[in-house]
């Protein structure tokens, strides 16, 4: 077994109230991928994402985390989460958050101003670091969130939405090092997102629609599969089929 | 250390918000200053009836800032203090001496009685060395009866409720600033982006605990000493015990703030806990007599924090009693912390179920 699965997902059901958000969702990711979960907004993407990091318990079925059942705090160690919205500090600077955050996990002091200025540099904040969040513009928020996701440097990164609200030449130089983290470091890497042409990054993806995973594959097999030439068709044939 | 991270984080926060330092060490020295002024205030001089008074009393009563109407034959006294606008009136019929007070204001009709009473004892004393010599001093206790038109002597005065406002004050400011704090955490999702890490609930709880209640403890005893040396509120007992005290009336105000701050979705929700948790603490706490009310009515003082904090600093500022008399009130006060602090950790089960 040279590849190990970093998460498996078993027959996993989540509902609110009377709504099913996520319906028996099955799938295993292999370590040193980046995986993409498309979907319109309300599909359940986030629903699901927070199950893997243990912040909600599936309804029926369950999670497994690198080989433990979620929830688990040891686990969380190895996790960098990005949460959909950014939730910062803002009163702090931003060296402030990224040193409180620092603080959680297990890193000494010099390790903590390594990573500190590690991850600041990766999203470009580094010449911000000490102004207030508060002055923040929405994208250098997002950036400091996913400063604060990498901070332990864990083994997983488990992003919702990462780069929403990020221009365009930040957003390809934030995908060229989740490339090179997944490359060189061997990260598993999960990304929800709504925009097609982050998912061609992607080493699998999965089609989410209303609670279920409608297609997965790589993008080239997906493509294949339907005979079409961008992944907006792909969407559009397969849920066609489910309907 | 995850905790001190979380302490040094909250510190660091607050100091950053001058308004809301300035409502924890401010305010209610401001409001403390405002109320003393307010109730021993004495600029009015009482206005006294006189009915068969003899010279030196009536001397005497002036020289003490009363302002004296002499009256021949009063048929009714309550009629006579309404009709002339009196606040007491004083009748002396050979030993004996009635004074009826108007007491629509407390806190004249406490100072006019106490002025009256005082010089109406000298006299007598006076009188009767002078006849008998030495006669026993008990019949001078129950030579003065006093008759109220309003209310009766159980309406105090600040001196004894100003104890209660000390421990309100602590209660209040520490209840509201802890559970928007942490109110905050939740609205703007940090609360669950905390929950993400493998901080503990625990940890989070404690946290929050020692981060506010450092900032609670600078503030009672801010409070406290602002009292005691400033407003001259009296102080029987020991400063240590009463700063004991509010130091655990704060540790419940704390668990209970961030406690009720997850039953509520927004600042004004918060707000809201006040008129349903706060204001009947204070009905409660020995402001308002407690045995004067229904005996289904006294029951609900026995689960208010804020009547075992204000018995045991009412004890201690206003009747001297030591720790040890008034321990019972703190373990109370203990056991409801302990309850709120656990009620927190199930509460925070909505976030992460670890
Ligand atoms: N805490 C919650 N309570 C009730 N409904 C929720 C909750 N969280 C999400 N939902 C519902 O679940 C569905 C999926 O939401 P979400 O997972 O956020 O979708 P996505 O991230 O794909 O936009 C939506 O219809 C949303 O309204
Ligand atoms: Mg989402």
């Amino acid at each position: 077994m040279n590849e190990t699965n970093t998460i498996q997902v078993k027959e996993v059901t989540k509902s609110f109230g009377k709504k099913v958000v996520l319906k028996d969702i099955n799938f295993d990711i292999k370590q040193g991928r980046i995986y993409g979960f498309i979907g319109p907004s309300g599909s359940g993407k986030t629903t699901l994402v927070k199950m893997m990091v243990g912040m909600d318990i599936p309804d029926k079925g369950s999670i497994y985390l690198l080989g433990e059942k979620m929830p688990n705090l040891e686990i969380l160690q190895q996790i960098g989460y990005m949460a959909q919205s950014d939730a910062l500090y803002t009163a702090l600077t931003g060296k402030e958050n990224l040193m409180f955050f620092a603080s959680l996990f297990k890193l000494d002091n010099a390790e903590k101003q390594k990573r500190i200025a590690y991850a600041a540099e990766l999203v470009g904040l580094t010449d911000d670091l000490d102004k207030k969040v508060s002055a923040y513009s929405g994208g250098m928020k997002r950036r400091l969130s996913l400063a604060l996701a990498i901070i332990q440097n864990p083994q997983v990164l488990i992003l919702d939405e990462p780069t929403v609200g990020i221009d365009p030449e930040l957003r390809l130089s934030i995908w060229n090092e989740l490339l090179r983290l997944k490359n060189e470091e061997g990260k598993t890497i999960i990304v929800t997102t709504h925009v097609m042409d982050e998912a061609e990054k992607c080493d699998y993806i999965s089609m989410v629609r209303d609670g279920s995973i409608i297609a997965t594959g790589t993008p080239f097999q997906l493509k294949e599969q339907y005979g079409v030439h961008s992944l907006d068709a792909v969407f559009l044939h397969a849920g066609r089929k489910v309907q | 250390m995850r905790i001190a991270a979380l302490i040094k984080r909250i510190l660091l926060q607050i100091s950053r918000d001058k308004r809301t330092l300035a409502l924890l060490f401010i305010a209610p020295l401001f409001v403390l200053t405002l109320m003393s002024l307010v109730f021993n205030g004495n600029a009015v001089e009482p206005v006294l009836g006189v009915e068969n008074g003899n010279k030196q009393i009536v001397e005497k009563l002036k020289e003490a800032d009363i302002v004296v109407k002499e009256y021949n034959k009063v048929s009714n006294v309550n009629e006579t203090i309404l009709d002339h606008h009196l606040d007491g009136f004083l009748q002396v019929e050979d030993d004996k001496a009635t004074i009826t007070l108007l007491n629509n204001d407390p806190t004249v009709a406490k100072s006019l009685e106490m002025k009256v009473k005082q010089i109406y004892s000298k006299e007598k004393q006076i009188q009767l060395l002078g006849t008998n010599g030495m006669r026993n001093e008990l019949s001078l206790q129950d030579s003065m009866k006093t008759d109220y038109v309003y209310g009766s002597s159980e309406t105090e005065l600040f001196d004894t409720f100003s104890p209660i406002l000390v421990g309100f004050f602590v209660f209040f400011f520490v209840f509201l600033i802890s559970g928007i704090g942490l109110l905050n955490e939740r609205t703007t999702g940090t609360l669950e982006r905390l929950l993400a890490t493998p901080i503990k609930r625990g940890e989070i709880v404690t946290g929050y605990l020692i981060g506010y209640g450092l900032l609670a403890l600078i503030q009672t005893v801010i409070i406290v000493l602002f009292a005691i040396n400033v407003l001259d509120m009296v102080l029987v007992g020991s400063v240590w015990t009463v700063i004991l005290i509010n130091a655990i009336l704060t540790l419940v105000a704390l668990s209970l703030g961030i406690l009720l701050s997850s039953f509520a979705s927004s600042e004004f929700q918060m707000i809201q806990f006040i008129p349903v948790i706060i204001v009947p603490q204070i009905f409660f706490s020995g402001i308002f007599s407690i045995e004067g009310m229904a005996d289904w009515l006294q029951v609900f003082a026995n689960f208010m924090p804020l009547y075992y904090a204000a018995d045991a600093l009412k004890g201690v500022m206003y009747e001297g009693l030591s720790l040890a008399e008034i321990r019972s009130n703190l373990y109370i006060l203990l056991a409801f912390a302990a309850v709120f602090i656990i009620l927190n950790l199930f509460a925070l089960k909505k976030y992460r179920k670890l």
